[in-house]
């Protein structure tokens, strides 16, 4: 606790203590602290190298792509996106359409039906809530194999093959119910005398829901947001088998075109455009980077 | 906080008097089930609807050209007699037991190292964390192909030091391992978990063991250990789900083949194989419920041996 003597007058919040201790440490911790820092900061090299060296490799002719590893060599050209834009037959900027507008409606469909579900387990009482949320639990943990074949009947009998319903749709009816948890979380957390009041004043629970919890619950809907972005971006599966012609094609099943055209293989194109579709995720990284790191460590989503 | 937690929760809640219970006790059946609706229609639509349909399937032989045609235990009996399919089941038990756990540990050993309020702490939180993020895209599987290629990142550093690297991707006895690596990568998103969870170990309980004079071994198998090992085992249930159902690294890494000789061919790239390449609609049913079976199987066993390791405060 001497620590604290050589504090600043304000009262440090309890997560600096340990920088405060730091303050009057040892050689001993010293020469620790130097090697631990040496240590992350090579691991952070390795982790982060792969990652530089397809931006780097993109930006390179592509016959000096294998010759040498280095990343600060070389002579950089734009070529390659030129290229790789046009060379899966559509221009690009189909698939990044593609992939926007998967993206919106699941985006619109988590945030819909997740909050109601949310506010239901968190806030009503009706019957079967516990068994209810136990199946949701469940559902998580599902492997989604076991519906696989007969949702891709439904969709077939439906004349839905061909069309984003099959990945739009089911975000509609909440079947991510991993968002439902996390939201029931996060209102559980808002201290119960606000929904006391408002009942008090008379609303009823579409009033509360829609100007008293969701006000209040954008962090936990900012996470859903973003974590459905970079899924539904990512997503690679449920394109592959419900999308089979090119014009319908999301960015990912595009890419996979790249890997299939192995006899004339263009590395420098295929990374260009692998780097083209990681940008909206790297972005969505930077921009909603603190809403990820507390979502994943409420629920242990990915 | 975990779901896991809370499941363990309604278990353990006493079986009270639920039929005795007055109307007054359910206030809000109306807008409860109103609330509920569109979840509760995906339930039915689209959960347990097609998954009775595919228990019913896995007894068929359903092409989805011709109505299914009941044919009894057929779908088990060429499971077990199916080289393939056992091969894919053995690849991915060697994933999922070797890159699950690797990946924890390095993720628990990293965020041990990363203490609160240490110098750079956000930088790091954020480099480690990126890959989790990108790992799962066709992007980055594309990547791995060059980096394990023969002409790759990893041969080009190994032969700094005179070893001539094989072709990762293209050998069957290392081409699994480069998607294990692929997976332990990815590290940053359970790593960020356990730094939550060493947020709430309070400080005072270390500061005790220091005055007793607990060095930093003793500290962590003393303190941090035990009371993350809730957190730990959250994370290992999932992870060992989720592994399970792995599908697009082995895909694009493989080019779509699961090879060489099946040696990426994990159970849901062959159950995908049979179900959209082969047709065979009621034999992939029969694969789903099987792969249903054996992540019970570990859940339950996960669940089992909990209670000798998992530490709860409550």
């Amino acid at each position: 606790m001497t620590a604290l003597h050589d504090a600043p007058a304000i009262t440090p919040p309890d997560e600096d203590l340990r920088t405060l201790r730091r303050g009057r440490r040892s050689p001993r911790d010293s020469a620790r602290s130097v090697f631990k820092h040496i240590g992350l900061i090579i691991l952070s090299i390795v982790m982060v190298y792969p990652l530089i060296w397809l931006v780097v490799s993109s930006l390179k002719p592509n016959d000096e792509i294998f010759t040498d590893l280095s990343i600060f060599s070389g002579n950089l050209t734009l070529d390659n996106y030129v290229y790789g834009w046009t060379s899966q037959q559509l221009p690009f900027s189909v698939f990044l359409g593609n992939s926007t507008l998967l993206v919106i409606g699941a985006i619109i469909g988590n945030l819909v039906s997740c909050s109601l579900a949310a506010y239901a387990f968190a806030r009503l009482r009706f019957w079967g809530r516990n068994a209810y949320f136990a199946i949701m639990l469940g559902t998580i943990m599902l492997p989604f194999h076991v519906v696989l074949v007969p949702q891709f009947v439904i969709f077939r009998e439906l004349g839905w093959l061909e069309t984003f319903l099959p990945l739009i749709v089911p975000k509609f009816l909440a079947l991510d119910a991993f968002f439902i948890f996390l939201m029931v979380q996060f209102i559980r957390g808002l201290p119960k005398e606000i929904f006391e009041a408002a009942r008090i004043d008379g609303a009823g629970h579409a009033r509360i829901f829609g100007q008293v919890t969701l006000p209040l619950m954008v962090p936990a809907l900012a996470t859903t947001a973003i974590f459905t972005f970079i899924w539904t971006w990512g997503d690679f599966f449920g394109p592959l088998i419900y999308l089979r012609t090119r014009e319908n094609f999301p960015v990912s099943v595009a890419l996979k075109g790249f890997v299939d055209a192995q006899s004339s293989s263009n590395y420098g194109a295929m990374f260009a455009m692998s780097v083209v579709s990681l940008i909206p995720l790297f972005l969505a990284f930077l921009l909603g980077q603190r809403y990820l790191v507390k979502g994943i460590a409420t629920t242990g989503i990915k | 906080m975990s779901s896991i937690g809370e499941l363990r929760k309604i278990a353990r809640r006493p079986r009270g008097t639920a039929g005795a219970a007055s109307k007054s006790a359910y206030p809000d059946n109306k807008a409860g089930y109103l609330f509920l609706a569109p979840w509760l229609i995906g339930l039915v639509v689209f959960t347990i609807g097609p998954m009775l349909a595919s228990l019913f399937l896995a007894f068929t032989d359903y092409n989805l050209l011709q109505p299914p045609e009941w044919s009894g235990l057929d779908n088990v009996a060429r499971m077990m007699g199916d080289a393939r399919l056992w091969n894919s089941l053995r690849v991915t038990l060697v994933y999922v037991l070797v890159s699950v756990p690797l990946q924890l540990a390095l993720a628990l050993a990293v965020a041990v190292l990363l203490d609160r309020g240490m110098r750079g702490l956000a930088f790091y939180r954020s480099v480690f964390y990126l890959p989790s993020l990108l790992g799962g895209s066709v992007a980055i599987a594309i990547l791995w192909r060059q980096v394990f290629g023969k002409e790759g990142i990893v041969n080009g550093f190994l032969a700094w030091f005179g070893i001539e690297g094989p072709g990762w991707i293209s050998h069957p006895d290392y081409a699994l391992a480069t998607i294990i690596i692929l997976h332990v990568w990815t590290f940053g998103s359970p790593m960020v978990i356990f730094l939550a969870g060493l947020r709430q170990i309070p400080e005072m309980y270390y500061e005790a063991a220091q005055v007793d004079g607990a060095g930093r071994v003793r500290r962590f198998f003393s303190i941090t250990f035990p009371l993350l090992t809730p957190i730990i085992f959250f994370n290992l249930v999932l992870q060992i789900i989720f592994a399970f159902q792995s599908f697009t690294q082995a895909y694009i890494v493989s080019g779509g083949t699961g090879g060489p000789s099946d040696s990426t061919m994990f159970f849901t790239l062959y159950l995908y194989k049979q179900a959209f390449t082969e047709l065979n609609m009621g034999y992939a049913s029969a694969m789903a419920w099987f792969l249903l079976v054996i992540i019970a199987g570990f859940t339950a066993f996960n669940f089992w041996l909990s209670k000798y390791w998992v530490f709860y405060d409550d």
